[in-house]
């Protein structure tokens, strides 16, 4: 964990509607450090997606700011993995290099090899159609990777899948995200998840959305998150931020 | 190849048989009402000078087919059909993307839409004719504005209803509105702008028939107006039947472009 990619300093955000003004974001702040991962976890509807929308310039924030180090590239995986069905899975992939009139033979290359590493080499002509929830998600992943970025947002990739696969999809995630060298932040509401993947797990309240805590990760038999679910300080981790999430029905 | 299973084949022959019996059926369908049509006419249990008979109308066809009238009258229609849904489909895709472009144009012009869609139109028949003069170009008028409005209202709705998280998705790698529309919203709604093309030429036929009931001196609606003034009943039910295989023909047209897309 060497240079620091992105400070965000006193974050707010309100929402507005024809009766009222809702205070989504309460005072967020945290940094980013290069290949480091972050997870992001809150109940529902307490704003955690909103922070990756304002990270990744769709909204602007109402209050504070937020700084990368450099001029990066910014990798935005959706909840949806928004295949466009009329298009080829390589095409599909391509996409983003399309809008930043980046495609050329290098760069194509480079989205063939992504796609036949991670295993979608017999699929690289097929329509979306073809293929199973969790696998579209990993074509989503290398759709992301392909305009090659310095962070990947990502939220709630898995929040879509059967229990099994987003077992065996969060495991491919964060390979892949780790094997590419990539610095990355994943929203989630899955605590199990969160400490299974990351160096770093933001707690963030009910609406509106503060900092609750900031937990660094470290398990002292570090492997893939599906052992890192059977490390015995996993349950620690657990047990700390369900109390801080305060769940009450 | 492929080599199927035997439980395989028995569901393709199913497939095929019923498919079979469908068609069957259509056909013995039309073959019951001619025959029956004909029978009754011929027995004069149904008056045959007000309704005429299938003998009458081919042989009605056949007399336009010889003074060459047939094909005249057909290829004023159809060239009338075809220039109207062609610059109607121009103004409604140009319009559906503007709109789309620049949503507060289309909350101003919401109203004036669906009053100018459930307007009917065939009460402006007479101001056309004096506007635009008793031409062919009143009749493309007619049929424009019969077409027009439900075309945009399809379109633009379908733009609308686009996938919200694909254009999040542009919208995150920094494209363009030019890029959004041109790589979603066209793509895809390309089916619903087929379905939307389908309702505009049979509304285009719609239209046009009616400006030739009007102001025409050629034109599939010229033999219906001059038929039933003439008390020609063959040649108005020749007409219709004329009309309806041409709308047929339209439909299958539009159906087998999409299918031939579906295929890729």
């Amino acid at each position: 964990m060497s240079n620091k990619l992105l400070s965000v300093k006193n974050l707010e955000k309100y929402f507005h509607d024809k009766t009222s003004e809702t205070k989504a974001l309460d005072d967020i702040t945290f940094d980013l450090y290069e290949q480091e991962f972050i997870s992001i976890v809150g109940p529902s509807g307490c704003g955690k997606s909103t922070i990756l929308s304002i990270l990744s310039y769709l909204e602007d924030p109402s209050n504070g700011e937020f700084k990368y180090s450099k001029d990066i590239t910014i990798g935005y995986m959706l909840q949806d993995d928004s295949l466009f069905e009329w298009r080829t899975i390589l095409d599909n992939c391509l996409i983003g290099l399309e809008i930043n009139n980046n495609l050329n033979k290098e760069t194509k290359a480079y989205v063939i090899n992504l796609l036949k590493t991670y295993g979608l080499g017999d699929f690289i002509n097929k329509y979306p159609s073809s293929l199973s929830g969790g696998m579209r998600q990993r074509v989503a992943l290398i759709r992301t990777l392909a305009i090659n970025p310095d962070i990947l947002l990502l939220d709630e990739p898995m929040s879509k899948l059967d229990y099994q696969s987003r077992l065996a999809i969060s495991d491919d995630i964060y390979k892949i995200i780790k094997k590419e060298g990539k610095t990355a932040i994943m929203v989630t509401h899955d605590i199990s998840e969160a400490i299974s993947m990351s160096d770093k797990v933001i707690v963030i309240s009910k609406r509106p959305g503060k900092v609750k805590n900031i937990y660094n990760i470290k398990l002292s038999d570090k492997s893939t998150p599906i052992n890192n679910r059977k490390s015995k300080d996993f349950n620690k981790y657990f047990d700390m931020i369900w109390r801080d999430l305060d769940v009450h029905l | 190849m492929y080599t199927y299973s035997l439980e395989h084949k028995n569901y393709l022959k199913k497939l095929k048989k019923e498919k079979r019996i469908v068609i069957f059926f259509q056909i013995i369908i039309v073959f019951l009402f001619l025959i029956s049509w004909q029978i009754l006419s011929d027995m004069n249990i149904i008056n045959n000078f007000l309704s005429s008979s299938p003998t009458k109308v081919f042989n009605t066809i056949i007399d336009l087919f010889k003074d060459g009238s047939l094909f005249k009258h057909i290829s004023v229609t159809l060239y009338e059909v075809i220039i109207s849904f062609i610059i109607s489909v121009i103004i409604s895709l140009i319009i559906s993307t503007i709109l789309w472009l620049k949503p507060i144009i289309s909350k101003i012009i919401d109203p004036y839409l669906t009053v100018l869609n459930s307007l009917p139109k065939v009460a402006l028949g007479p101001l056309i004719i004096i506007w635009v003069g008793a031409s062919t170009n009143s009749i493309i008028f007619m049929s424009l504005l019969i077409s027009t409005f439900i075309t945009i209202i399809n379109i633009y709705t379908s733009f609308l209803n686009t996938d919200k998280s694909y254009i999040t998705l542009l919208r995150s790698l920094g494209a363009s509105n030019k890029q959004i529309f041109f790589k979603v919203i066209l793509p895809s709604n390309y089916y619903n702008i087929i379905n939307a093309l389908k309702i505009n030429i049979s509304m285009n036929l719609i239209g046009v028939i009616m400006g030739e009931l009007l102001v025409s001196k050629k034109g599939l609606g010229y033999l219906i107006m001059y038929g039933s003034q003439t008390f020609n009943i063959n040649l108005v039910l020749t007409s219709v039947v004329i009309l309806a295989i041409i709308s047929y023909l339209m439909y299958f047209i539009i159906d087998k472009i999409e299918a031939k897309k579906r295929l890729k």
